[in-house]
């Protein structure tokens, strides 16, 4: 069959099974938005390519599936690099296609030419250069394989404009030509047979979940292996919904903004059961003080992350899922590694840490919290999480909103969380609440974002408001970057360099119903449900709240950067407990 | 002269990869964001031409290799890794330099290279280059001795490597 290369290039898309693409077009890229206009797939036209990166984001995020995104050479490339950076330090799996100018004119500085292999080889799993057109449809194959499997990540396709051009015979993509991509899947039996034998004599064990036990989907084998164990749960900003918050033996979130119990177990653990989590800094704290007494089990996918931060004494290089149910299948033949007894002092302790550390906030828990005037952003996102459907999914920015989302949103399932971890991405909210509800259109999708985060990228609600996207964004509108701020507090006595925003310019109402969106804006605690309850009556077009929030606030509990987790500051009101 | 401390942080490692545009970049750019420190790289042809060698001595802590192992492992043009044990490996390098003067007026020299195993590739009445294939701390020697004769010009290629046959 002849087929222009722009051709083979959406049939392979096609192939891959791509539904929707986000994108914006321009010179180099032009050839392959011609067969757009023939091909199944949707396009969505972003207002800025890293929203066509971060749409992507969410569009996997919440799928499982990878995201697409298209944009041309020069700027339009070096406008996703963000998105691409923030996706390569999540593990999220999505493939960008740039244009590029003609082969011919390569390293000649042409027109809006940039080394986008170059610029990205840092933040991509992987990259191509097209410069033959009979090796579209290989390459494509390629691409989705490396960001799909193993540790899943972003690849990007540059696509030079004379390939686009180019008419080939267009053939099925044969074998793949990846000799040096080897991707781990079933463990080793001795290394589970070393870990179950580890779980089976320790007495103090705690679970460190991360990212990768939902990108594994192995929530169901999780819950597995806590229920033969009774091991208390942490999981990481990135592993949130990875095991229901309310259940009893889930202790919340490590780090930086985590739960008392959830720091404090994992400190005083004598053996750290870590599943797909990356020993990051924001949960070790000072790397040496980092559960000292411990010993390590640490199963993850990626083999360069065994032994990265901390040297463990039993790696497993292997998919969580499958790592998980091996171990549950050695642990259902051995009644020590089931035994509550041994565990029963410290499942104990935990328990109490919990219940005397939770998240909490002045007024928190009150029938009336309009008494104290201002709105508590905590109680916002409790009310959200309290007045909308369960499978809501939640997407946040970067700041102190989003890490009450995480505190206080009551996670449920795998896939329902959507943020920027690793990167720390401002403007992430809008653009990945889009991907996830083009991704998900029967469930409310819902940005907590930060008022400062959705300068960022709020064009991008154009774009939900053109292509019917109905997402659902609450501004915790405290007129500062406020996660700045707190530090300036804490660190920086108090010295609030460059981080006003002002309440009301923009006027955030005004811009949302500009963009064609329903604009709401709340200032007393009262009205905060019903705010709530008419954004979620609102089905067809995107809708903005602006809940102007107590600028105050500090996120609780912190540990300061560099300190050692024992170092843990817990809000005033807990000071006092013993620990 | 290398001391000891600074012998036990070098380490053989040499990398199979696809011979594609960008992978030396790949490599390159890895080491560099992770700072690892590199030595000296050789890359060459093998026998296959859809590979190419790549040959790296890198100064890293010996706790720290199998970090840039596994990472160097994850670049999906790189196929195969070997970690060379310098004790286990035969290696070796070439030098090339030129020094300023003839070495016809001057018998030290002369006996120097000789000694040495070194050969005159070129030779003028004021100017002499010479050449020497040899393990690299063999070079780091020679280089130092060469040292007083006057050094215009020196050029050294980064070891390559291979495992020895008999093991010592
Ligand atoms: C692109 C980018 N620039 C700067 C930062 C540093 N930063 C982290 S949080 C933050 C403040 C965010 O302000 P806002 O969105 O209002 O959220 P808040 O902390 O007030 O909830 C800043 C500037 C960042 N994470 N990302
Ligand atoms: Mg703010």
């Amino acid at each position: 069959m002849k087929l222009t290369g722009a051709q083979a290039l959406i049939k392979s898309l096609e192939r891959e099974g791509v539904e929707v693409l986000f994108g914006l077009p321009g010179g180099a890229i032009l050839p392959v938005y011609d067969p757009i206009i023939d091909s199944s797939i949707r396009h969505i036209l972003v207002r800025h390519e890293q929203g066509a990166g971060h749409a992507a984001e969410g569009y996997a995020q919440v799928t499982g599936r990878p995201g697409v995104a298209m944009v041309t050479s020069g700027p339009g490339a070096t406008n996703i690099v963000t998105a691409l950076a923030d996706a390569y330090m999540d593990s999220v799996p999505i493939v960008v296609i740039t244009g590029q100018v003609a082969t011919t004119s390569i390293g000649t500085d042409a027109f809006q030419e940039v080394d986008t292999t170059g610029i990205t080889a840092s933040v991509t799993k992987h990259n191509w250069l097209i410069t033959d057109a009979n090796d579209i449809s290989r390459i494509v194959a390629e691409a989705f394989h490396v960001a799909t499997t193993g540790r899943p990540g972003p690849v990007l396709i540059d696509f030079p404009k004379d390939v686009a051009n180019a008419t080939i015979d267009y053939e099925e993509p044969g074998e793949l030509e990846l000799p040096g991509y080897r991707v781990a899947s079933a463990p080793d039996e001795r290394s589970v047979a070393a870990a179950v034998e580890l779980i089976a004599a320790a007495e103090r064990p705690v679970l460190y979940v991360g990212g990768g036990v939902i990108k594994a989907d192995a929530a169901k084998e999780l819950a597995h292996f806590v229920g033969l164990t009774g091991i208390p749960v942490t999981t990481t900003l990135m592993a949130r919904g990875a095991y229901p918050d309310a259940e009893a033996l889930h202790l919340g979130m490590p780090g930086m903004h985590g739960a008392f119990a959830a720091v404090t177990a994992i400190q005083r653990c004598d053996l750290l059961i870590s599943f797909g989590a990356r020993f990051d800094d924001r949960v070790t704290g000072r790397v040496e003080d980092f559960a000292k007494g411990a010993k390590v089990i640490h199963v993850d996918i990626d083999r360069a992350e065994i032994g990265k931060v901390r040297r463990p004494e039993v790696g497993i290089v292997a998919d969580c899922r499958l790592a998980i149910s091996a171990l549950n299948e050695q642990i259902a033949k051995n009644s020590a590694a089931q035994s509550r007894d041994r565990i029963a002092t410290w499942v104990e302790r935990c328990l109490d840490w919990k219940q005397r550390f939770p998240f909490t906030y002045e007024g928190a828990g009150t029938a009336a919290p309009g008494d104290i005037g201002r709105i508590k952003p905590q109680f916002v996102v409790e009310e959200l999480r309290r007045l909308t459907p369960p499978e809501t999914i939640l997407v946040a920015g970067v700041g102190q909103h989003q890490m009450w989302a995480a505190q206080h949103w009551g996670f449920v399932d795998p896939r329902s969380w959507v943020n920027s971890g690793g990167l720390g991405t401002m403007g992430f909210a809008v653009p990945a609440a889009i991907g996830a509800k083009v991704g998900c259109p029967s469930k409310m999708v819902w940005a907590v974002d930060g008022d400062g985060c959705f300068q960022m990228t709020a064009q991008e609600l154009v774009t939900a408001s053109s292509e019917r996207i109905p997402v659902k964004i609450a501004i915790l509108n405290n007129a500062y970057l406020g996660m700045v701020r707190q530090w300036q507090h804490m660190f920086y006595e108090q010295r609030y360099s460059e981080v006003y925003l002002s309440p009301d310019l923009p006027d955030y109402v005004k811009w949302a119903e500009a963009m064609g969106c329903v604009g709401l804006r709340v200032t007393d605690p009262k009205d905060v449900a019903a705010a709530i309850e008419q954004a979620n009556a609102v089905n067809d077009r995107p809708v903005v709240v602006d809940f102007r929030t107590d600028s105050m606030e500090h996120v609780f509990p912190m540990v300061p950067a560099g300190a050692s987790n024992d170092e843990i500051l817990v809000h005033p009101s807990q000071a006092d407990q013993p620990r | 002269m290398t001391n000891l401390t600074a012998q036990t942080r070098h380490h053989l490692v040499t990398a199979r990869v696809e011979n594609k545009a960008g992978v030396l970049l790949r490599v390159a750019g890895l080491f560099s964001r992770r700072g690892y420190n590199i030595i000296s790289l050789a890359v060459a042809p093998t026998d296959d031409p859809a590979f190419s060698r790549i040959s790296i001595v890198v100064d890293v802590e010996s706790n720290l290799l199998q970090q840039v192992i596994d990472q160097l492992d994850k670049l999906i043009n790189v196929v195969a890794i070997t970690e060379l044990d310098p004790e286990e490996a035969t290696q070796a390098e070439l030098l090339l330099a030129t020094l300023a003067r003839s070495v016809e007026h001057d018998a030290d020299l002369g006996v120097l290279i000789q000694s040495a195993g070194a050969s005159i590739v070129e030779m003028t009445d004021q100017a002499t280059t010479i050449q020497l294939v040899a393990e690299p701390t063999v070079l780091d020697d020679f280089e130092e001795k060469l040292r007083s004769y006057g050094i215009s010009e020196l050029q050294r290629t980064g070891a390559v490597a291979l495992p020895r046959l008999v093991q010592l």
